[in-house]
């Protein structure tokens, strides 16, 4: 840790701008006592682990499927517990405001009527279903479920970059971490007053158990997975064992007369409520895409008439769009009369000239992605684009020019990782998981996803990212 | 009451069966290689394909038995449904389905097994190893039995277990007797019989069953009293009437602890098949043809598995599994 350099950037254990990371201090001060070699060998084992125990994703290339581990880095990730209660709040304030916007798209439309944000971005988004207009659903909620994906600028202050309001993933990774690290590095974690992650499982259930139809005391919840093949299928194992309910895939459920059953060996047994991990495009063949066989047929019609529910409502998806995504802050002071608590990355809307014109004339300056993609694919980021890839970029921009935002490049916070003979700084993003039932409860911490690779800024999995323990801490120094 | 999601039950039904089958076929191996070879040290390898009616498949693949090639093709071969990388690996996508339902433990185990099955190359069964692979792996299979036993939460889910591990081990009884008795010659003198003494106790030894024999029968050792031991004895672990009586007791449990409505059907055949258990003699059952015998409980054996995936697995009419019947 000696010769470590964070290289101009935030440093989530070192500061910057000023700030000494002082919560950080015996972290870094034990840290620097462990003998490279040690936490080579502990990294290892923790590797090793991971792979026996399965906790795996499935990574597609071509035609091959391959079991792989997402990369976990040993080194921590600390926030203080200011800094929390600032995320914390800012997600909160966030998904209210994002539940209050879903209510109002759907029924009244008041936003779209006082021009806050444009019509045809909310009524002619491929994620508005027009089956939700006018459906009342249990305290308003419809994102159950929200991932947050937040970077620390060059500052430290951290801005939003996304929302994951359909089906979110990750947290599996932010529950494992920790166990692992509690067996490979106790010695690293003692005394710190590290705030526990291990009871997602319950606070989930408890919302998913909460929106179910008609006060049932014991109602019988489920988790809807399209199957072992999809990606993030240990996810769904994980949960459905951290909730303590069964896993079901589409097969296993059947609709009669607008109520859903689960097949049983001993005949059929009605659900109540269900955590469903299929999008909703694959939800319901006979309402969406018909060529689905994931789904549950006559699902979309039991919902409707109240008799199942489901986490996420139906139709969230408009709410997570990235160009709708530029208009949260003004949703926030909209519905809630107040500033975002944590703003928004400055966004150029491409579907306006005005975006579209700075984006072309910035283009080796500006990060741009497409709004229908998740999981880091069709990005270009300009600064690091040879000619012709940028010139591919401008090509499809004037192709199509509604299909795309543009960023400027977030000089992300760095977090000392383990290197193959160093440690050294890797960029950092965080995705906190906010639940909401009744309630709204935050996770506290989230994933910290990491670019195992140096000056990448790329942190999905799909494109090599890891993962990192993060830790929250319960009180800060006086 | 909450039951079981049917499609959970049918997974660890067959979980149960792979590991089973697993464990049968390493001893199977093992103990040929280590006791069935003749005066003039002869292994009859083929034996072996004979014994699991692969005689099309594996001389598709291979020239002549040997010791590699049949081994290899049991033990490494995944394209063969009968080989043991096959069972494990069918084991572990049951496994993977059901880990939100079986322990961590279980889970592991078997996903360690599998990770090591995978990277077992030719030279580690070649036949200076064979014994000492299948050692490992009949060890790893019996630790999945005692993880298993330790770990497992006792609800509707380990009376299916149960249901695959007994029908597994009946089945794989009655091939192994099948096959072993008729390289008894029944003599009592000269080099037969001293062969028959080799062959015997390789016979008991694949089903563990040597000492529980000699227990029982401490002086004479005639095929008809092995055959008998292996179908009849209601004390051996592994003996086909111990099995079916498991069975039958975990399906009466299932109907009264878990009010199963399902299961009449198989309780039937069950009935059937005990019938035939308590019919006749052994000597009278080899007179008869004991090929015959064995054909007809594998034949009502794996008609209790079409009425479980009837009555239990599917609900609706049975997709009878894409599962191995052996």
């Amino acid at each position: 840790m000696s010769r470590y350099d964070q290289g101009g950037f935030y440093d989530e254990l070192f500061g910057g701008n000023g700030n000494t990371a002082p919560h950080a201090a015996l972290i870094r001060e034990r840290l620097a006592a462990l003998d490279f070699a040690d936490i080579h060998r502990r990294s290892e084992d923790a590797a090793r682990e991971l792979y026996n125990l399965g906790i795996t994703f499935l990574i597609y290339s071509e035609q091959e499927a391959e079991d792989r581990i997402l990369p976990f880095d040993v080194i921590p990730r600390v926030l203080s517990a200011a800094e929390w209660r600032r995320i914390e709040a800012g997600v909160v304030q966030r998904v209210t405001a994002l539940n209050l916007f879903l209510r109002d798209i759907y029924h009244d439309r008041k936003i779209i009527k006082d021009g806050v944000i444009p019509e045809d971005l909310v009524l002619g988004n491929s994620n508005y279903r027009p089956q939700m207009i006018g459906l009342k659903v249990p305290f308003d909620t419809y994102i159950h479920i929200l991932g947050v994906d937040l970077v620390r600028d060059g500052e430290g202050v951290f801005r939003v970059l996304e929302d994951n309001g359909r089906v979110p993933s990750g947290v599996s990774y932010v529950v494992e971490n920790r166990h692992m690290m509690q067996r490979v590095f106790p010695d690293l974690m003692q005394n710190l007053g590290i705030r526990p992650v291990d009871n997602y499982g319950s606070k989930l259930l408890q919302a998913v158990s909460e929106i179910a139809p008609s006060n049932l005391k014991d109602p019988r919840v489920v988790l809807l997975s399209p199957g072992s093949y999809n990606s993030a299928y240990f996810e769904h194992i994980f949960l459905a064992r951290e909730m303590g309910v069964p896993l079901v895939e589409g097969s296993d459920l059947v609709v009669i007369d607008d109520r859903v059953y689960m097949k049983t060996t001993n005949g059929l047994a009605q659900v109540d409520s269900i955590y469903r991990r299929i999008g909703d495009d694959f939800l319901d063949p006979r309402a969406f895409n018909s060529d689905s066989l994931l789904g549950v047929p006559g699902i979309l019609e039991a919902y409707r008439k109240g008799n199942v529910a489901l986490a996420n409502a139906i139709g969230t998806g408009v709410a997570d769009d990235k160009a709708v995504y530029c208009y949260v802050p003004r949703m926030i002071k909209y519905y809630l009369g107040e500033e975002a608590l944590l703003p928004n990355v400055q966004t150029n809307i491409c579907r306006e000239a005005e975006g579209l014109q700075y984006t072309l004339d910035h283009l080796a300056e500006l990060v741009v992605k497409p709004v229908g993609e998740a999981g880091g694919y069709g990005i270009t980021l300009g600064p690091l684009a040879t000619k012709a890839e940028l010139e591919d970029c401008r090509t499809k921009l004037l192709a199509d020019p509604s299909n795309y935002i543009s960023q400027p490049m977030v000089p992300l916070s760095v977090c000392p990782t383990l290197a193959e003979s160093a440690v050294e700084p890797r960029h950092v993003d965080l995705r906190p998981f906010v639940v909401t039932g009744r309630n709204t409860w935050v996770l506290p911490g989230g994933l910290t996803r990491v670019a195992m690779r140096r000056g990448t800024f790329i942190v999905n999995s799909s494109q090599g990212g890891g993962s990192k323990d993060t830790w929250v801490l319960e009180d800060d120094a006086p | 009451m909450n039951n079981l999601l049917a499609r959970y039950a049918e997974n660890i039904f067959w979980m149960a069966r792979y590991m089973e089958r697993a464990e049968n076929l390493a001893r199977i191996l093992d103990v040929h290689e280590t006791f069935s070879r003749d005066v003039h040290g002869f292994k009859n390898w083929h034996t072996i394909v004979r014994l699991n009616g692969d005689d099309k498949a594996f001389y598709g693949r291979y020239q002549t038995a040997t010791a590699e090639s049949v081994v290899r093709f049991y033990v490494l071969d995944s394209q063969n449904p009968t080989s043991i990388i096959f069972a494990v690996r069918a084991a572990r996508e049951n496994a993977r389905v059901l880990r939100p339902w079986i322990s961590t433990e279980m889970w592991a185990q078997i996903n360690v097994f599998h990770n090591t099955m995978q990277t077992l190359t030719s030279a580690d069964v070649s036949l200076p190893n064979i014994s000492r692979v299948c050692g490992k792996i009949k060890e790893a299979c019996q630790n999945h039995t005692g993880i298993t036993e330790g770990t497992f939460y006792r609800d509707e889910g380990w009376y299916f277990y149960l249901l695959g591990k007994f029908i597994e081990r009946a089945d794989q009884a009655t091939r192994l007797l099948d096959i072993g008795f008729n390289t008894l010659t029944g003599s009592t003198e000269g080099s037969n019989a001293s062969q028959d003494f080799v062959q015997s106790h390789a016979l008991l030894r694949s089903v563990a069953g040597y000492h529980a024999f000699r227990r029982v029968y401490p002086r004479g050792m005639t095929p008809a009293a092995i055959a008998g031991f292996i179908l009849y004895n209601e004390s051996f672990p592994r003996s086909v009437v111990l099995c079916v009586r498991e069975i039958n007791a975990v399906l009466t449990r299932l109907k009264s602890r878990y009010k199963l409505r399902g299961g009449n059907a198989a309780m039937e055949r069950i009935d059937e098949i005990m019938a035939a258990l308590n019919s006749r003699t052994i000597e009278q059952v080899i007179e008869d043809g004991l090929h015959d015998y064995l054909d007809l409980l594998q034949v009502r054996l794996s008609a209790v598995t079409s009425e479980l995936s009837r009555s239990f697995f599917g609900y609706q009419p049975p997709e009878v599994s894409q599962q191995q019947e052996a």
